[in-house]
């Protein structure tokens, strides 16, 4: 409830000891309507007696754009009546960077790069979506190699356990449980190790590359990933001991943000939200892509509908996805292969490998464009600069990710880079539900209700 | 790989009965992509054309006959103008005046029963003369499998309007005020269109193709941002 703006000029003609201000989300010359006041923190005690003293029923509460409890930039528009809230609204954009638009400036190999930081709580599946997407428009899903593959998954799970620890640890914390957000982030530390391994980087990884992945998994890696698994095990089995019947948390979070499944329906919503509504709808089932068909797993669902169901969906998910790390990991260790299409118009040229310093590079492959081929060279420099074309023509891939069905729609003019690339976020679809989970409830339900939709703004507003 | 692959070259993988009839949008100029500077390659003259998929023949193959079969049958004569069957997906081109009771029928038929609209966006064809803007809707019904199909609606430039499908679909809402917002297409019907992403009072569409990217001066409401050498510096 507080708003913030370095811009001193807002405040001149303000009465500070009121805590009116002029309406700063109003256009230029546009008029309030109403008095306007601004929170800025540690003041509430003195706004609630100057609203007080108003003779207006209804309120507007500007929540956000910044405030802890909203999961970053979300401005939340609530109409109050007491504690009551008689109408929400989420305003979103504050966090637009027009990844969309620059991806069709960008070859389709860096298109990767982009799209890795949309939602960057979850960003191997952004990457898996865009990848499955190219490689339709190229034709060659069938001949992106099952290792390739089963690293994908194995990524993609260890990504969907960080991205529900991030959605509980949050959530707790605004809940004000906040030893709820140590675990969690701590138990995502050990996984953030790992994909910091694997790829290089702890987050916006663009490991996930069209054919394949960038390179083979590093010696040490499902070792280090079977030390990890019993410690995360661990830590699952904590929070639920901390929450699962904690009193406090189901006083809190029991039917709150009821969402019925015709609701979720008619709002498009997918991911642990329609599954805590009852329907066991999971693409890794329904639709399987990187040969999930493979894996044995569970959907889970409840029939709650609330944000309590949704938070046990999650942790039970979490549970899945270990059985799911724990088979795929089995299969890599068995099977060496390649990692990219054999296509060497599309393979990226070189195999780096990772150094001491993070990223490496590939000194067979150095010697070889540099020392005996200079066809090599022409081909890595076209490659890597100009990019492969792609057919013309649309494609839409989609992944069950952990907040929804993420989908990649691109379309290809048959040039070196997409001609429109556009993302189907879950978060920016499942938000829509605020006002639908909120109206009626109190203040305080609101950021359990958001909290258990799990919008990430840098997915929402791209 | 050729610079404007045909469907026969084994590049597009078309169904069977797709004949390779496929649609002009656009040419591509030279072979290397670069427009600046002087053509030394003698390549430079090179004109080709820029071929989508077209539309599929009968039997599509695939189970997609019996959805065909399903949306004509329950569609106005003439609504559905084309089917696309390309790369295992099927696309059908909605005329604009029948998308309300298309989508609705789409929905609410039981041989259809597309339950949810995932996904409404915009793709802009600045030379496809008369059909500029694209609105593509992306369509799942979990009661058929997971069967999934795209709509496509096109409108001119000159008059960028498209129904609304909320009343059919509550979740179009919010991806029809990101079309709008980025296209510039207005949705008739919809029942608040406004911007969702760039500020209320931006001016442009963002995402269409004569919208350049940067060099748009950036203005925040009563604030500037000075010239890099009055910046504040920390040395």
């Amino acid at each position: 409830m507080s708003t913030q703006r370095t811009d001193s000029s807002v405040f001149e003609s303000a009465d500070f000891d009121s805590h009116e201000t002029p309406d700063i989300f109003a256009a230029p010359g546009e008029d309030a309507g109403a008095r306007v006041f601004t929170a800025q923190g540690g003041d509430w005690d003195d706004i609630v007696g100057d609203v007080g003293s108003l003779p207006e029923e209804r309120i507007v509460v500007n929540m956000g754009p910044q405030h802890p409890s909203t999961h970053g930039v979300l401005r939340l528009i609530l109409e109050l009546e007491g504690e009551t809230v008689t109408e929400a609204r989420a305003g979103i954009g504050y966090l637009h960077t027009g990844i969309e638009k620059n991806m069709e400036f960008r070859t389709w190999v860096q298109g990767v790069t982009f799209c890795t930081r949309m939602d960057y709580v979850m960003p191997l599946f952004t990457e898996t979506a865009y990848c499955l997407a190219v490689e339709k428009l190229l034709g060659i899903t069938d001949e992106v190699p099952e290792r390739a593959s089963a690293i994908r998954v194995l990524m993609m799970e260890l990504n969907r356990i960080t991205s529900h620890l991030v959605c509980m640890g949050t959530g707790g914390m605004e809940m004000g449980a906040t030893t709820v957000m140590t675990v969690g982030f701590r138990e995502r530390e050990r996984i953030l190790s790992i994909f910091e391994m694997i790829s290089g980087l702890r987050m916006n990884h663009a490991y996930i590359r069209p054919g394949g992945v960038a390179q083979d998994l590093p010696a040490g890696s499902i070792q280090a990933i079977r030390e990890m698994m019993p410690l995360l095990r661990k830590g699952f089995h904590e929070l639920e001991l901390l929450m699962n019947e904690n009193p406090i948390l189901k006083g809190r979070t029991v039917g709150v943000g009821y969402l019925d499944l015709a609701g979720c329906m008619a709002l498009g919503i997918t991911g642990p939200v329609l599954r805590s509504a009852g329907l066991p709808h999971d693409l890794r089932k329904a639709a399987p892509y990187c040969g999930y068909e493979n894996y044995d797993f569970d959907v889970v669902t409840r029939t709650g509908a609330d944000a309590y169901d949704r938070l046990r969906n999650r942790i039970d998910e979490m549970y899945q996805s270990l059985d799911i790390i724990e088979q795929v990991i089995d299969v890599l260790q068995g099977h060496a292969g390649p990692v990219m299409v054999a296509d060497k118009k599309i393979a990226w040229p070189a195999q780096l490998a990772i150094g001491s310093d993070g990223m490496g590079n590939s000194l067979a492959h150095i010697k070889e464009i540099m020392g005996t081929s200079m066809e090599s060279l022409i081909h890595h420099f076209k490659l890597v600069t100009e990019g492969f074309r792609v057919p013309p023509g649309q494609a839409y891939a989609a992944v069950e990710s952990p907040k929804g069905e993420l989908g990649c729609h691109l379309v290809s003019d048959g040039g070196t880079r997409p001609f429109r690339a556009h993302f189907r976020e879950p978060s920016f679809n499942n938000l829509q539900a605020v006002a639908a989970m909120c109206e009626g409830s109190q203040v305080a339900d609101v950021i359990v209700a958001v909290a258990s939709i799990d919008p990430v703004m840098g997915g929402v507003d791209r | 790989m050729t610079d404007t692959p045909t469907p026969d070259d084994g590049l597009l993988p078309s169904a069977p009965g797709t004949t390779p009839d496929p649609v002009q949008r656009g040419e591509r100029h030279g072979m290397f992509g670069a427009t600046a500077g002087a053509d030394t390659s003698g390549y430079g003259g090179l004109v080709s054309p820029i071929l989508f998929p077209g539309a599929a023949v009968r039997p599509y193959g695939g189970g997609f006959d019996e959805l065909a079969d399903a949306i004509e049958a329950t569609s106005a004569a003439g609504a559905i103008t084309r089917t696309v069957i390309d790369r295992g997906e099927m696309t059908i081109f909605v005329r604009r005046e029948d998308l309300s009771a298309v989508m609705q029928a789409l929905r609410d038929e039981p041989s259809l029963r597309f339950e949810l609209c995932l996904s409404v966006s915009g793709v802009n064809y600045p030379t496809d003369a008369g059909a500029e803007l694209h609105v593509v809707y992306h369509l799942m019904s979990i009661t058929h499998g997971c069967r999934r199909l795209r709509v496509e609606v096109t409108a001119p430039d000159s008059d960028p309007r498209v129904p609304s499908v909320v009343s059919t679909y509550p979740a179009a809402d919010w991806h029809e005020r990101e079309t709008w917002d980025m296209f510039g297409i207005i949705f008739d019907g919809h029942p608040a269109l406004t911007r969702i992403l760039m500020p209320d009072d931006w001016p442009g569409h963002p995402q269409r193709k004569d919208y350049p990217l940067g060099g748009i001066p950036v203005e925040f409401k009563g604030g500037s941002v000075p010239p890099p050498d009055q910046r504040r510096s920390y040395n």
